[in-house]
């Protein structure tokens, strides 16, 4: 229900720690509010709000601890297939007043778009369940901190990281009577551990904070500090590793932008001509999937068309593209609840990846590794070549050496160069897939993976 | 305002606070943007909201609202505290602030045109002859055009007595070329790459950019490097042009001397610095031509203030003079650490949302006394790379790797033929110790970067990198070749 109030949003859930989120039924007041204020052909609206506490160390000790609040409404109005499109932070009568007349005002002067499709109707969407009500004080999170400090201090390191929670809800409407709303909640913890010469690190987020274990993720970035003291050169070249998964999950996510069918029409995506055919291993399937227990995303687009489950690469084919509506149109196939939006001038972006794994362990790949080199994740990756999909970074606390089955040192950092397509086509081994920095994916062993410098540390 | 703001400081010192300070911020915002014959975008943006930040117990705290109304104020200046005395529970020393005069006063970007003023049908006519250019090149499949303007009218007030009102101005344009065809794609930015050149303007910027005057270039280089031969692999001279400088700056000299990521605050994201408080006034971070300045008086410039968002004043120094390592990015927290008695003024913060964290301010390049011909001419054998395509450094800001969207092989002091695919590695300070020419002040470009991404949350600042082009010694080109 709406509270008076001078500028604010509607009334908020608050839990202790000033968490909350935008409740269903607020959003579909508004949403309504901005219908009838709105003289537009079309209306479109989104309203959106984010809660979030994020408790930062570093030196051990706390030196950054935030609470922010933000709140959002988008609208976007047509008029004879004209569209403009305006934002306020406010949800008072005189600002939506106001953000529907500048939406209307844009759209006024904008040339006419003939490839402006009418807004969709209403739409049924599949649930997901992403939010966990929870609330964590600052007192909480810094208990948390305190704990895994105290581990650091004992072992003769030092702690870098954040202990956070959140939530975020949005719901978007129009006057073709769609509805739809999302809410999800999420914590997380994440920890650098360091020595006089070395790192480790770890990291877990999740809907609830019972699924963190901050002492057990502390005690693998201490560990690996330790396992990684004095460490030392390697020469650049190409090398089997063992990459964990978060390793994976940050060379994965460069492949995403290729899935874009109107990519693929425009020439801008490597898939072009390749759909159909085989680009990686026959071990690698991966697709977009909102659904997954372990994703639960947002089940809707931003043309608010409900998600599909779309396989990308199939047992090694480059097997599904994902197609906003207009471009679906095109192509005669349904869109698949990817589009951005709008004028749609990106296409679709394939969210919410999950690779197929296979059974074998970290413990058991390292076991099976004569020569090689273990990774725990990446530091400034980038995509060099699009065509190639070249992706180059840095590995970052926690790179070792194997040899006969047995992690025997540390290494200094390395700088890769890899053709990811071709990273996949040399798989030799994987683990089953869990939630790493925001997608599902394995561990790998990896062969022929391309080193190309070093750094001093 | 003035009500509002000592409402926060006056609750914040009841609930116990030391130190307390509020930014309320009020920014519009404009884009038009256009893709081929029509807009993708055109979009107005209005948002107002407020951040306390205190000291407690000797620690931090900071929480923030889009709800600008009294009740807000108390209650998250109120929140800003208990944060702050949790922090406090793992203090091992209190956060201790470096003097700063208080200051009230009213500062703005001085500005020709209100961009807010001129139409959306004008903006977006300019933007759609751009792109109408572009094409006429048969193989450009996309261009892409935009502009961007900001507005912050910012309220700081702090309980040492300062007030200050700033307003800012933000304009950005750039457009690019991306032609496909050869089984390849390859692009062409102006001014420079992603989102073109930013400066604190108003519209005049636009109306002096020589836009229209290089679409032609831009597409036909587009097109010429999807059948040019690819960057080889090998170690020569390197020029690098001013906009793809800027970056080098940024990322091989800016970061590192954050002295809050040398403190280890980064530690965990984006990481801590090799240039540590015992090399200061010591390390030989460059030849004895690099000097590096720091300015947040420079007119223009994407990071130009009057007062930082901590209120202290903007001021101007050295960060690199004669290729040492003098000076340091400083807050009023973290300057003590160099035995200094004031902060330099790097505090900003994204926004209301975010608290403070020490960003670059405009870093430059001193420009040096050579013309670009005199340069090419002098150089027998070297490639010269222009607008950056991507970037990787570190986390300690030593390996870096840069890839650029165009090279020129140069042969006996000219430019022979174009290089497509160019990329180059090397250490940070083996690089800049191989600076051996710089171009005069002709040549010189405050090029303004707005996409820079720190801390947790993250958050992202604008700031200018001034720089001519300049050659570089036996480093490392096609290292992405794989």
């Amino acid at each position: 229900m709406f509270d008076k109030n001078e500028q604010g949003p509607p009334s908020l859930l608050k839990g202790a720690g000033g968490i909350s989120y935008l409740t269903e039924s607020s959003a579909k007041q508004i949403i309504n509010k901005v219908l009838n204020i709105s003289t537009a052909d079309e209306t479109e609206i989104f309203v959106g709000s984010e809660s979030s506490a994020l408790t930062r160390f570093a030196e051990n000790h706390i030196h950054q601890n935030v609470a922010e609040n933000s709140f959002g409404i988008r609208v976007r109005a047509i008029i004879d297939k004209q569209m403009g499109e305006a934002h306020i932070s406010k949800c008072d009568d005189d600002s939506l007043k106001k953000v529907v007349t500048d939406a209307i005002e844009i759209a006024r002067v904008t040339p006419p778009d003939p490839e402006l499709l009418p807004l969709p109707g209403s739409q049924i969407y599949q649930p997901v369940e992403a939010y966990h009500e929870e609330s964590i004080s600052p007192m909480q999170r810094a208990k948390y901190i305190a704990k895994a400090i105290t581990l650091c201090k004992n072992a003769g390191l030092t702690a870098a990281g954040i202990f956070s929670n959140g939530s975020s809800s949005s719901a978007m409407g129009n006057s073709n009577g769609l509805f739809a709303y999302h809410r999800s909640s999420v914590v997380n913890f994440s920890i650098t551990v360091m020595g006089d010469d070395s790192s480790g690190w770890a990291q877990k987020h999740s809907r609830k904070s019972a699924d963190i274990e901050t002492e057990k993720l502390t005690g693998i970035a201490i560990q690996k500090a330790e396992l990684n003291n004095n460490p030392k050169t390697m020469e650049p070249g190409k090398y089997t590793v063992i990459l964990e998964p978060d390793a994976v999950a940050g060379l994965i996510g460069y492949l995403a932008f290729g899935f874009n069918a109107l990519a693929v029409d425009e020439g801008r995506s490597y898939l072009v001509g390749k759909v159909g055919k085989k680009i990686a291993g026959e071990s690698i399937s991966l697709r977009s999937d909102v659904y997954h227990p372990l994703h639960q995303g947002r089940p809707y687009d931003g043309e608010g068309i409900p998600t599909q489950c779309v396989e990308l690469i199939k047992n090694g084919i480059a097997a599904g593209l994902v197609y906003d509506r207009l471009t679906a149109l095109k192509h005669n196939v349904e869109p698949t609840g990817h589009g951005e939006g709008g004028h749609n001038s990106y296409g679709a972006f394939p969210d919410c990846p999950v690779m197929d794994g296979g059974g074998a362990t970290l413990e058991e790949m390292i076991a099976l590794t004569e020569r090689g080199v273990l990774v725990t994740h990446f530091h400034y990756q980038n995509l060099v070549d699009p065509m190639q999909v070249i992706v180059t970074g840095m590995t970052r606390d926690g790179t070792f050496w194997i040899e006969n089955g047995k992690i025997q040192y540390g290494l200094k950092n390395l700088r890769f160069n890899q053709k990811i397509l071709e990273m996949l086509n040399n798989v030799e081994m994987m683990s089953e897939p869990v939630l790493a920095s925001g997608m599902v994916v394995p561990a790998m062993k990896v062969n022929q993976f391309n080193f190309s410098s070093g750094t001093e540390f | 305002m003035k009500e509002l703001t000592d409402i926060a400081l006056d609750t914040a010192s009841q609930h116990g606070a030391s130190y307390a300070d509020i930014r309320i911020i009020h920014t519009e915002n404009e884009a038009v943007n256009a893709k081929n014959e029509k807009p993708s975008q055109i979009d107005r943006s209005d948002d107002l909201g407020f951040g306390v930040r205190v000291i407690a117990n000797g620690a931090w705290g900071f929480a923030s609202s889009n709800e600008v109304s009294k009740s807000e104020v108390e209650k998250i200046a109120a929140l800003a505290v208990e944060i702050a005395k949790a922090s406090a529970t793992t203090a091992t020393e209190s956060v201790w602030l470096a003097p700063e005069e208080p200051h009230q006063d009213i500062w703005q970007t001085p500005v020709q045109i209100d961009p807010f003023k001129v139409g959306i049908e004008k903006k977006l006519d300019l933007l759609l002859k751009i792109n109408a250019e572009l094409m006429q090149v048969k193989q450009i499949k996309i261009a892409n055009s935009q502009m961007d303007f900001t507005r912050e009218q910012q309220f700081f007030a702090n309980t040492e007595g300062s007030f200050i009102e700033q307003t800012l101005m933000f304009s950005e344009i750039g457009y690019s070329a991306t032609a496909v065809g050869n089984e390849d794609m390859q692009r062409r930015s102006f001014p420079s790459s992603f989102g073109g050149q930013g400066m604190t303007k108003g519209y005049e910027l636009i109306e002096e950019l020589p836009l229209l005057e290089n679409t032609r270039r831009i597409a036909e280089e587009a097109a010429m490097l999807l059948t040019a031969k690819q960057c080889p692999q090998k170690t020569t001279d390197l020029i690098l042009e001013g906009s793809q400088l800027a970056l080098q700056i940024h990322e091989s000299i800016g970061h590192p001397t954050e002295l809050d990521r040398i403190l280890g605050t980064e530690a965990n994201y984006a990481g801590t610095s090799f240039a540590t408080i015992d090399k200061l006034g010591k390390l030989q971070y460059g030849s004895p031509m690099v000097n590096i300045v720091a300015d947040s008086t420079v007119p223009h410039g994407l990071a130009t203030v009057g007062y930082d968002d901590e209120g202290v004043a903007a001021q101007k120094w050295h960060i690199i003079k004669d290729g040492i390592l003098v000076g340091y990015l400083t807050s009023r927290e973290t300057v003590h650490a160099i035995n200094g008695n004031r902060s330099h003024g790097a505090m900003r913060a994204d926004g209301w949302r975010h608290i403070p964290l020490i960003r670059m301010t405009n870093m430059s390049l001193m420009p040096g006394d050579w013309t670009l011909e005199e340069l090419l001419a002098d150089t027998k054998d070297g490639i010269y790379m222009e607008t950056n395509k991507s970037w990787s450094i570190d986390q300690q800001r030593v390996n870096f790797q840069f890839a650029t969207e165009i090279a020129w092989e140069i042969k006996h002091g000219k430019k022979i033929q174009p290089l497509k695919n160019p990329s180059y590695q090397g250490i940070t300070v083996e690089f800049w110790n191989s600076c051996d020419a710089i171009c005069h002040e002709n040549y010189f470009v405050l090029w303004g970067i707005s996409n820079c991404g720190k801390g947790q949350p993250g958050q992202t600042a604008q700031m200018s990198h001034g720089a001519a082009p300049a050659r570089f010694r036996k480093v490392k080109v096609g290292v992405a070749n794989v």
